[in-house]
């Protein structure tokens, strides 16, 4: 009989991950499970729900640390962190609007479970590194913690590195603690119109070597910056290569000038100000422009920024793609049109080179069932990796198979 | 300090091990005299020595991943080194062990400024890597103050931070990818120029293992444009409470300065006293805060902490005009350990670090203890992120006073976890705080660490005694206790 349980604390979640242990009975482990389609789909009966851990524990903005159960809501906390004029700096994705979900349903354990970051990652760090302890229940159903409440700490392990990313295939969170920020008071976007893939990841690369401290870099070809809602993006009637300036208002301001007379060489330029600038990089951030058509296959490509132009070059070559950049080029989110096995042999050829890898985000179900959604390993690498996951989950009772078969 | 009782059996075959090492490390790689080895006894951590069974320096990823795969199938424990300047003994010798020291991986192997990324081997130093790209205006931001030593092999190892990672971040926040050797002699390489390696985060877990899950061969870095500009204050407090409150106000209005250093009095004086930069001596507690970035952000941020400051009733207040004046703000906190080291014999650096509000009042227990104990402090902070370096000032000469300031050390870090905070901030476990893990964490908390070590190194060869109070076999904490029949949880709501 498939059950459902769903423990309000953690003794409840050690109950039911003691009784998946005795009853070789795996777990699939849930937040709020607006992400069930990221990741590989794998079969359990049996379904731990944390969707009752919800809430947050404590939030000191002279801190800058909030500590909150896995099930609290991502915009929850956003929502809390914004009246103190703070914020999750590593601009965590909604996979919602990719997936044609309801924006907004992801949870925080969620969140850096699958380490979702977004442009900011290129300046302020991952997800990954913004969590600073956790206390969670493992796979062998013992309860335990590690790290703590403050960012300097090298006392043990960092196991929240290796937590974040793990899709809930090491332990079930029950209480996270990261960092939080300052929010900018003020948000300008240098747009950069016409540019071709190689000039855009040039004018990226020269904003980025700036004094200017960018806090985004992205370029959309000709084709996708029509699909934005902001009007002068939208209207631009070519590619743009948008370059973010945050923080106190005459910094950004004068930091604004200044890079645009910098880049002047590379043509037109216009400005954002701030409210067109939340808008558009929450566009890219969420990647809106391959929501649709709903049926093509997205991939994730993460190469060296100077490579991604390359990469792209050599994928668009008798292949329908679309495709745009974040981080400096360095990241690649690409939408190929409908197939068996989401070219994944032809995809991860061409990245391997860069020494890049690519996660595919979007697929139906079993087709990420039957291709790898993330970059094989090397074989001494994946057996280490296993080992890893040995040592918190041995009976493999928590989402088996959520990242790699058998694992 | 219990260290794991040397292998006689390794020890006797010592002949055979050094025959065998200078098969895989021609030359002067290989070190087994006596004299020779003396300079690899200790390391930055001095009050604790032992001499190395033998050394080898290997100069190629091979020839480490030779030597490991052999030690590991002759059960021969391991001790990696950088450049020897830990503070918690993490690279103390063991007499049983092979002292793997990687100084000769010393070569920078790619300046890449298009992806912003540094392609170093391990033993280059910290400010070696500023030196391959300042030319072009980029440093390498994470600074311990060892930094002209360290190496960054070491920095990963340890996590090492310093006085700018309150803004840019610690060692594990600036490193891109890593190539390192599994003690079974296995090469791996995680990460690079790209950003997020695949699959677990094993890059985050070996920044900061202090050598016990492998041997770092190669590094990816991250380097940055260095800030137009950079402008400090110089702020007497006569309490250390207002101090801690200008502290909290300050990060508490969205500012994250490039650093915010605190001192108490007797630090401000044995500052001044040694470098005499006008540091005012009767302040209780005195905060260097420096804001970097473009200019005219510095110059607006300047006025917002003067008046944070104030508020918070500054006794002094000055602001650096020019980089000279900037530096010699910097200059009594940069010579603390020293100027300290002036008005004592001895003293100990400690390194807890405590969440940013509880300051004052564990400057109060501090200061508490120092009269328990009968011992001076001097204190000094990276106050912004609340890591505290109290130096306890003592006489190794005098019998008896090595174990009272190790004491008084140990209550001072205990302190800091009750107070919320953690043993160390940047300098390690090691040995030093090794048997205080218990303050911080349950033994099942220790054990889950423990077994990702066994997933690296299952018979437990890499850097063993350090970190972990106890040694548990890897097939001990393996053992689960399955209950069958049990009442599958009959609280849990089911649906």
């Amino acid at each position: 009989m498939a059950s459902t349980f769903k423990p309000t604390d953690e003794a409840q979640v050690l109950d039911a991950v003691a009784w998946a242990i005795s009853a070789e009975a795996p777990l699939e482990v849930l937040g709020r499970a607006s992400k069930r389609g990221l990741g590989r789909p794998f079969q359990a009966d049996h379904t731990l729900d944390l969707s009752g851990l919800s809430g947050i524990n404590f939030y000191e903005p002279e801190e800058l640390v909030l500590s909150a159960k896995p099930a609290t809501p991502r915009a929850e906390i956003e929502a809390v962190l914004a009246e103190r004029g703070q914020m999750l700096a590593f601009e965590p994705m909604d996979t919602g609007p990719l997936f044609g979900l309801p924006a907004d349903q992801g949870s925080i354990g969620g969140t850096f479970a699958c380490n979702l970051s977004g442009p900011r990652r290129i300046k302020m760090g991952a997800a990954r590194d913004h969590l600073l302890g956790f206390n969670a229940v493992s796979g062998r159903g013992e309860a335990f913690k590690s790290g703590g409440r403050v960012v300097k700490n090298v006392t043990g392990y960092d196991l929240s590195k290796l937590m974040t990313g793990s899709f809930g295939t090491l332990a079930a969170v029950t209480e996270l603690t990261f960092k939080v920020l300052p929010a900018p008071e003020k948000t300008y976007t240098v747009l950069l119109l016409g540019l071709d893939d190689g000039a855009a990841t040039r004018a990226m690369a020269a904003a980025m070597n700036s004094v200017h401290e960018v806090a985004g870099a992205a370029h959309l070809p000709a084709g996708i910056s029509g699909r934005s809602s902001v009007p002068y993006v939208a209207n631009a009637g070519g590619a743009i290569t948008a370059l973010r300036l945050e923080g106190f208002g005459p910094s950004v301001e004068q930091r604004c000038r200044e890079l645009k007379d910098e880049l002047a060489g590379f043509g037109a330029i216009e400005e954002l100000h701030s409210r067109n600038s939340v808008k558009f990089w929450a566009e890219v951030r969420d990647a809106v422009y391959l929501a649709e058509p709903a049926d093509r296959l997205i991939w994730r490509l993460s190469v060296p920024p100077s490579a991604g132009q390359g990469v792209v070059a050599a994928l668009a070559m008798g292949r329908d793609v679309e495709v745009f950049y974040d981080w400096s080029g360095g990241l690649i989110w690409l939408s190929l049109p409908p197939s068996d096995d989401a070219e994944h042999i032809a995809v991860r050829a061409v990245v391997a080179p860069s020494g890049g890898h690519a996660t595919l985000v979007r697929a139906p179900a079993n087709i990420r069932a039957a291709v790898p959604v993330f970059q094989p390993q090397p074989a001494p690498l994946a057996a280490l990796s296993a080992r890893v996951k040995d040592s918190f989950d041995p009976r493999r009772v928590l989402n088996p198979g959520r990242m790699v078969a058998g694992i | 300090m219990l260290m794991p009782k040397p292998d006689s059996s390794i020890i006797a075959r010592r002949a055979e091990i050094i025959e065998r090492l200078r098969q895989i490390v021609p030359g002067e790689g290989v070190i087994a005299e006596q004299d020779e080895m003396r300079v690899y006894e200790s390391d930055g951590l001095s009050a604790y020595r032992q001499m190395p069974m033998i050394v080898v320096l290997p100069e190629k990823t091979e020839q480490v991943a030779e030597i490991l795969a052999y030690c590991h199938g002759e059960g021969i424990k391991v001790v990696p080194r950088g450049a020897g300047t830990s503070l918690s003994g993490g690279a103390l010798p063991l007499a049983d062990a092979v002292l793997l020291g990687l100084g000769k991986f010393n070569r920078v192997l790619d300046v890449d400024f298009k992806n912003r990324a540094v392609v170093t081997q391990p033993g280059v130093t910290n400010l070696g890597i500023t030196h391959a790209v300042q030319h072009d205006g980029f440093y390498y931001a994470p600074d311990p103050s060892s930094q002209i030593a360290c190496s960054i092999g070491g920095n990963i190892a340890e996590n090492s931070g310093g006085v700018h990672c309150l803004k840019y971040g610690l060692t594990t926040n600036n490193v891109l990818g890593i190539e390192f050797v599994t003690i079974e002699g296995e090469v791996m390489r995680i990460g690079g120029k790209h950003l997020d390696s695949e699959g677990y985060d094993l890059l985050g877990l070996m920044t900061g293992s202090e050598g016990l899950l492998g041997v770092v061969t190669e590094v990816t870095v991250r380097i940055l444009k260095k800030p137009s500009t950079a402008r400090a204050l110089l702020v007497g407090f006569a309490s250390s409470e207002e101090a801690g409150a200008c502290v909290a106000q300050v990060i508490g209005a969205g500012i994250i300065p490039g650093g915010m250093e605190m001192m108490d009095n007797p630090a401000i004086n044995a500052a001044e006293d040694f470098v005499g930069t006008g540091y005012p001596r009767d302040a209780a507690a005195l905060l260097i805060v420096e804001l970097d970035g473009p200019e005219v952000e510095v110059n607006h941020l300047i006025g917002r902490v003067r008046e944070v400051a104030e508020a918070n009733g500054a006794t002094s207040l000055r602001v650096s005009e020019n980089e000279a004046e900037r530096d010699a703000f910097w200059a009594g906190r940069k010579s603390a350990f020293p100027a300290v080291g002036r008005i004592t014999p001895d003293y100990m650096c400690m390194d807890g670090t405590i969440p940013r509000k509880m300051l004052p009042e564990i400057l109060r227990r501090i200061s508490a203890l120092s009269e328990k104990h009968e011992m001076r402090v001097a204190n000094v902070f990276h106050a912004g992120d609340g890591n505290l370096h109290p130096l306890i000032l003592f006489d190794a000469n005098q019998p008896g006073q090595l174990e009272t300031a190790e004491t008084f050390g140990g209550d001072i870090l205990k302190a800091c976890v009750e107070l919320g905070g953690v043993l160390t901030g940047e300098h390690g476990v090691g040995i030093e705080k090794r048997d205080l893990m218990g303050e911080m964490f349950t033994e099942v908390d220790l054990n889950q660490q423990q077994r990702v070590k066994c997933a690296f190194d299952p018979k437990g060869l890499l850097n063993p005694g350090k970190v972990f109070p106890q040694l548990h076999r890897c097939a001990e904490l393996g053992r689960m206790h399955i209950h069958k029949g049990q009442m599958p949880f009959p609280d849990i709501p089911r649906f």
